[in-house]
């Protein structure tokens, strides 16, 4: 039974991101995982091993779709090319959901590669709903969109990131990723509490969760991926899920990626919270 | 907790503030900042003080970025500044090796700085961030002096490895598909992922033993302190001796989805080239031969055993069109 309105899917459990460094093993030992998210624009081609290897997966394991450069902020439209590329993938994979960021990355036809913050006005928020049901539309695949870590904010906000997250799923009544991870970080570079941004999220929108890791500089925080997840962000994500219920949840880790079994150890930490829910709730 | 007064304050009081209530004010907003962020680093990878106008960079972070307690607006968008130049120019420090140890390092750094400069990305993925290099070169040799026509080789032949990964395959035309077909008559396409080199240099040679050479450092090191540092100090490959000048030609290409190259005799070249351009089977052979400087040899038995091979590796496909059919 869902946890929630947009979570159809609470028996996916705990899932890995699917990378490069961990294909041989998993091939050749055929590990038991609940499920993998692979990064969508990876195997956005036409030909050659990226799509064997995602076939082979596809026989032994369920796979959600997870993309990078949809950039549903953009003040552009969206690119129709990138749309058709997702949809023979989305065919392919049969993901149940697809996710992509609350973000902006190019202009002009010109890409950063990066996931940029937005500002938090009712305009942008329009213009990111907007995108998002075409996306919608076009894919005809339900979507979530995932609230990115930033560095900086922009004089024109008019609402706090938790609001503004709010007002666009509202409009294009999406989904969430919660990015619990994310949240952190970026409390901590615009000093504010997260919790409050948990409590004021629309909890029934919330279809999956993402947990990582991240590095601490001296004035700031970076997400990078390249650590086990900290402390801070376990007990943000133990509060998640006591709001919105057993939800699937995935573990990233994309820079100096240890051994297959120590990122899935490490993922299945997350499985102690998910039961102490339940628990709690028999 | 207590705030300090944020540091950028008093400028961002004084500076003219961009506003985004608007689809058409959102996009200018990201097409300047989207042009903060392409704009090179300094020598210390710091952004550059000075806008294109000649306005000191911190009155115009200041009319979009709030600062806050710690950092200035400036210091908050040099965050986007640096990371988006470090990871395209990681992209393309690990996606051409050949092309870094033709031009060693530094020179390297400062051509696809240049490069990425004038052609910033224009594809969702980075994948195709090199796909412009070659035309760069072309127009600014300047970079890769004096070694331009081998930093080209190199250029076309770590490119064809991108194109050969992943890019498409069409179904295979076998040899019973074409048994009864007449020479005259045949055209056979060859496969998307293919490519033709004719080079002056011997790269194919060089880039196995630059490899080897960056693998052997990489094998003495513990893997995570290797990857915990930044890519530039990895100056520890052995150096390797630049290909001496000599006419090759070498298909890359894929089977069984590994990536191989190989190299082969002008005349087949000259075949499966006139293949490609769409003249049929037996025009094609009768250019390759034209071409060559061998006399009397015996080219029937040859010639079959190329296109046995050719086709047993699946490089032949139904053309897309017959151009010059019509």
């Amino acid at each position: 039974m869902p946890a929630n309105l947009f979570n159809n899917f609470t028996d996916y459990g705990i899932g890995i991101g699917l990378r490069v460094p961990h294909y041989r093993h998993i091939l050749s030992k055929k590990p038991v995982v609940d499920w993998f998210e692979i990064i969508s624009e990876n195997f956005m081609v036409d030909g050659g091993r990226p799509l064997e290897v995602l076939d082979a997966i596809l026989e032994q394991y369920r796979v959600v779709q997870h993309g990078v450069a949809m950039y549903f902020g953009s003040a552009d439209r969206l690119n129709r090319e990138h749309l058709r590329k997702l949809k023979r993938l989305v065919k392919r994979t049969n993901t149940p959901w697809l996710s992509d960021h609350l973000c902006w990355g190019s202009v002009d036809g010109r890409y950063t590669h990066d996931l940029l913050p937005m500002p938090y006005t009712f305009a942008c928020a329009r213009v990111t709903a907007d995108n998002i049901c075409e996306a919608r539309d076009f894919l005809e695949v339900p979507i979530c969109v995932e609230n990115v870590s930033s560095y900086a904010e922009f004089h024109a906000s008019e609402m706090t990131e938790w609001e503004f997250l709010g007002e666009v799923v509202e409009r294009s009544n999406c989904g969430i990723l919660l990015d619990v991870n994310n949240i952190y970080v970026s409390s901590k570079n615009h000093s504010f509490d997260p919790y409050e941004y948990l409590n004021n999220v629309p909890h029934h929108r919330v279809g999956q969760i993402h947990i990582a890791g991240h590095s601490k500089f001296e004035k700031y925080i970076l997400d990078t991926h390249d650590h086990p997840v900290l402390n801070p962000v376990w007990k943000l994500y133990a509060h998640a899920v006591r709001l919105v219920g057993r939800t699937a949840t995935l573990l990233e880790w994309d820079d100096r990626i240890p051994t297959f079994d120590e990122v899935h150890h490490e993922a299945l930490k997350a499985t102690r919270f998910i039961n102490e829910l339940e628990d709690a709730a028999a | 907790m207590r705030r300090s007064k944020p540091p950028g304050l008093s400028t961002s009081l004084r500076t003219p503030q961009l506003k985004a209530g608007s689809r058409s004010q959102l996009k200018q907003l990201q097409q300047l900042m989207a042009s903060a962020l392409f704009r090179p680093l300094t020598a210390e990878d710091r952004m550059q003080p000075k806008w294109v106008d000649g306005r000191a960079m911190n009155k115009v972070a200041a009319s979009f970025i709030k600062p806050n307690d710690r950092l200035t607006s400036f210091e908050r968008l040099e965050i986007y500044n640096r990371v988006y130049w470090f990871r395209v120019l990681d992209c393309l420090y690990d996606d051409y090796p050949g092309l870094r140890a033709v031009l060693g390092e530094q020179k390297f750094m400062k051509l696809i700085t240049a490069y990425l400069t004038k052609y910033p990305s224009v594809s969702f993925t980075l994948r195709n961030l090199g796909s412009r290099l070659e035309k760069f070169i072309l127009e600014e040799p300047k970079w890769a002096a004096p070694h331009q026509r081998m930093a080209l080789d190199m250029v076309r032949f770590e490119w064809a490895q991108v194109v050969a990964f992943d890019d498409p395959a069409k179904p295979s035309v076998t040899p019973d598909d074409i048994l009864d077909a007449k020479p005259e008559k045949l055209r056979l396409g060859l496969q998307p992922y293919l490519s033709l080199l004719q080079l002056d240099y011997a790269v194919d040679e060089f880039l196995i033993a630059v490899k080897k050479s960056e693998s052997d450092v990489l094998r003495g090191e513990a893997s995570n302190v290797i990857e915990a540092m930044p890519k530039e100090s990895r100056r520890l490959q052995k150096k390797v001796r630049l290909p001496k000048r000599r006419r090759l030609h070498l298909v890359v290409h894929r089977f069984d989805n590994m990536l191989y190259y190989k190299r082969l005799e002008p005349e087949a070249f000259a075949i499966l080239s006139a293949l490609r351009d769409g003249d049929t089977v037996a025009n094609a052979c009768a250019i390759g031969l034209a071409a060559s400087r061998r006399r009397r040899f015996n080219w029937s038995p040859q010639i079959k055993n190329w296109f046995n091979d050719w086709s047993l590796l699946g490089w032949f496909c139904r053309p897309d069109s017959n151009p010059k059919e019509s």
